[in-house]
């Protein structure tokens, strides 16, 4: 059956209509949990459908060209003309099965995790939306279609992490994504802008045909336009500076984590450099600045990790850490490896995080059941699960192998492809051998951190409490059934662009082939063949195995002691525990002068001196003044008046007379 | 009859009412000046009546019909202020003064 790319809008009404289904439900029908059950995640499944089978015919035709399927025009001013058009095409096609192949998956989990919370319907209705946005996110066929998507997945997030907004925190993390989305959005439309003015076009595949063109290679314009668009990658994908979000993010529920925080949301800026890769090719310096930016990333925040006590928190410095190696994928000018480890990533780390919210759940009905108030999140109050949860411990086991980058686990492909472009791309600007160092210590360090949470959360003795250890269970079909599928996505993803030094043949690769050409041929790179490429898998081999070893070697060393009885952290661990003191930095040089200015000067000076003194009461003294000088006129004297009246009726007369 | 006295005469009545109207203080002599003024207004149309035709007569039986309703309410109202203040001179009736 061949099915033509034109229904794609398919995919993108049927979680709209989730959504006012589900948003309907939970104004009028909070209770109907049934329907939402079915509805949230059937619409999710309706939209994988549509897109496999769109996969299906456009892989089977063997099309190369994109598709663009305009749905109507938007904004026609003058000459910008913006059409609500999507673009379908290899890469979006990729990124589109992960985002409704994990997100079902998420969705699914959703119906067990989330059914005895009171909002039940209103989740569904965001997740639903949520999916919609980051369709026309990944659709969109120009920059500000794009954008729709990008700010509407920031609203769903911010909606979502403040799900349980009756506790302050929450709703202040998600009021702090929100805010720190701001920063990159600025730049993501400054980036807009310079585009529309030098290039005239706002459109992909315009910008894709023109750019060669009109721009310099290595230009001042293109190396704006592309440091512009990355300072917006920072912001939703939570690299260095604009990273301090995403842990706090950790409040909403821990499918959303996985879904939005994980999965899908968070590698928008990775796909938005992947789709705009002809402008990152011509503009090498920018190029240069994505690399640093993401493999420090992933060397800073892996260290975090490792003093991390929060089973979501360890996860989520984890993912700006892995988010980190795929900025250094695409700034080395190796996009297609960017992509995969982006769909590696998403198994895996879907399969973590849904893993995690399996432990939490278990945790929350032991803890309910005596009415313990303990941390549930926290894995010092965890341990030897792995013999009450047989299945998710097995499943995250083998999410810690793949995101570790243990052969032949899907993450161990991604990361080597990405560590080994790194350093071939060494050879020609020497800034990337450092990179490709800090992303091999990262990986060391991922395998730690990855050997401690596993350590920590299902080894040793159990710590959660005498009484509350009888009611630890396995979670329901309902949830462990996705993360077996996640699992064997995880195990075998790596066969998705197998090289052929293992006997594969790419295949995403030579899928991306049409969208990566052109920039290729900007910014070639040579992979590494022969003895460089066996050095250094072998090395990666090492790294990974020896990290996993000698984190769980050192994580079990010591007796590990409940939240409550547990010593307060010294020296360096200290530090790392408390994330450098990032927030409290920010806070001090930027939270605080700014909350500062606005009192003293913004409010003070210029809201109450100049508005209000100035504008509202000023307004009302010049009435008034202006009313006092008419009252003078009226001195009550009838002669007056007459007087006045007499004057008045010779003008008019002497006037009309002329 | 002479047009140019008759003109002239009332024009001299309307400028006597004029200043009688700025410059007394008494509301009655007030108002007799604006009846003198009305007064000259209706001398001017009868002279001018000889010339233009029966309009002017006329139109000064409107002015004496209109007058005559005039005198009653202003002097109503000079009635009622009087009672009020126990005063009819203008200079001590003030309270419109803002």
């Amino acid at each position: 059956m061949y099915v033509s790319a034109n229904l794609i809008w398919l995919a993108v009404a049927l979680p709209l209509a989730g959504f006012l289904i589900n948003g309907a439900l939970a104004i009028w029908r909070p209770g109907a949990k049934t329907a939402v059950s079915v509805v949230g995640p059937a619409v999710l499944l309706g939209a994988f459908a549509v897109v496999a089978l769109i996969f299906r015919s456009y892989a089977g035709a063997r099309l190369g060209t994109p598709q663009v399927v305009t749905l109507w025009t938007w904004v026609p001013v003058g000459a910008l003309s913006i059409d609500l058009s999507l673009l379908v095409d290899r890469l979006s096609l990729v990124m589109l099965l992960v985002v409704t192949g994990v997100g079902s998956l998420i969705h699914l989990f959703s119906v067990g995790y989330m059914r005895s919370d009171p909002g039940y319907a209103r989740y569904f209705a965001y997740l639903n939306l949520f999916v919609v946005f980051m369709l026309v996110l990944v659709l969109g066929s120009s920059l500000p279609v794009l954008f729709i998507g990008w700010e509407g997945v920031g609203l769903c997030s911010y909606l979502l992490i403040g799900f349980w907004y009756g506790d302050k925190a929450n709703a202040d993390a998600g009021k702090k994504a929100f805010l720190v989305n701001r920063i990159g959005d600025f730049g993501f439309m400054i980036a807009m802008f310079i585009i529309w003015a030098t290039l005239g076009s706002l459109d992909f595949l315009e910008i894709a045909e023109l750019a060669p063109l009109q721009l310099a290679a290595g230009g001042a314009v293109v190396t704006t336009i592309t440091l512009f668009l990355f300072l917006g990658c920072t912001g939703k994908s939570a690299q260095i500076p604009l990273y301090i979000w995403l842990p706090d993010a950790m409040a909403g529920p821990t499918p959303v984590s996985a879904l939005i925080h994980a999965a899908t949301m968070v590698t928008a800026g990775v796909y938005l450099v992947a789709r705009t890769n002809i402008l990152f090719a011509m503009a090498p310096f920018s190029s240069t600045v994505v690399a640093g930016v993401g493999a420090l990333t992933a060397l800073f925040a892996a260290t975090i990790a490792l003093r991390q006590y929060d089973i979501k928190k360890v996860l989520a410095y984890s993912t700006v850490s892995q988010l980190g190696y795929m900025f250094l994928a695409v700034g080395t000018g190796a996009y297609v490896a960017g992509v995969f480890h982006l769909v590696t990533h998403a198994f895996f780390k879907a399969l973590l995080f849904l893993g995690a919210g399996s432990v939490i759940h278990a945790m929350h009905h032991a803890q309910h059941a005596t009415h313990s108030h303990e941390d549930a999140q926290d894995m010092r109050n965890m341990g030897g699960l792995r013999r009450v949860m047989p299945w998710t411990f097995a499943l995250m086991a083998i999410a810690t192998l793949a995101i570790a980058g243990v052969p032949p686990f899907a993450g161990f492909f991604s990361k080597d492809e990405t560590l080994a472009a790194a350093f071939a791309r060494g050879a020609e600007i020497p800034a990337f051998r450092v990179f490709w160092l800090f992303g091999v210590i990262a990986a060391a360090l991922t395998a730690f951190y990855m050997a401690r949470l596993m350590a920590m959360t299902f080894f040793g003795d159990n710590r959660t409490g005498p009484e509350e250890q009888k009611h630890l269970h396995e979670a329901p079909v309902i949830m462990t059934a996705p993360l077996v599928v996640l699992g064997i996505l995880s195990a075998v993803g790596g066969m998705l662009n197998l090289p052929a030094l293992f006997g594969g043949d790419a295949k995403l690769e030579h899928w991306l082939d049409p969208i990566t050409e052109g920039a290729h041929h900007v910014f070639p790179l040579e992979m590494p063949h022969g003895q460089t490429e066996f050095i250094l898998i072998g090395l990666a081999i090492v790294i990974a195995v020896g990290g996993l070893i000698l984190g769980y070697r050192v994580t079990m060393a010591r007796p590990i002691l409940p939240a409550r009885q547990a010593a307060p952290e010294v020296g360096f661990w200290k530090v790392l525990y408390h994330k450098y003191y990032v927030d409290e930095i920010y806070a001090a040089l930027i939270v605080r002068p700014l909350v500062l200015f606005s009192d003293r000067v913004l409010w003070k000076d210029v809201d109450q001196g100049l508005i209000d003194r100035g504008g509202v009461e000023g307004s009302a003294r010049l009435a008034r003044t202006l009313g006092w000088i008419g009252t003078r006129l009226q001195t009550g004297q009838v002669g007056v008046y007459l007087t006045v009246f007499l004057v008045g009726v010779l003008g008019i007369f002497f006037v009309v007379m002329g | 009859m002479l047009l140019g006295p008759a003109l002239a005469f009332s024009a001299l009545l309307f400028s006597i009412g004029v200043l009688g109207v700025l410059i007394r203080r008494n509301a009655i002599v007030l108002f007799m000046c604006i009846e003198l003024m009305l007064n000259a207004v209706n001398l001017t149309f009868i002279a001018l009546a000889q010339y233009h035709g029966v309009g002017g007569q006329l139109m000064v039986f409107f002015v004496m019909a209109v007058a005559a309703a005039e005198a009653a309410v202003g002097l109503a109202i000079i009635l009622a202020v009087f009672r009020h203040t126990t005063s009819v001179d203008l200079k001590t009736n003030t309270l419109l003064q803002g």
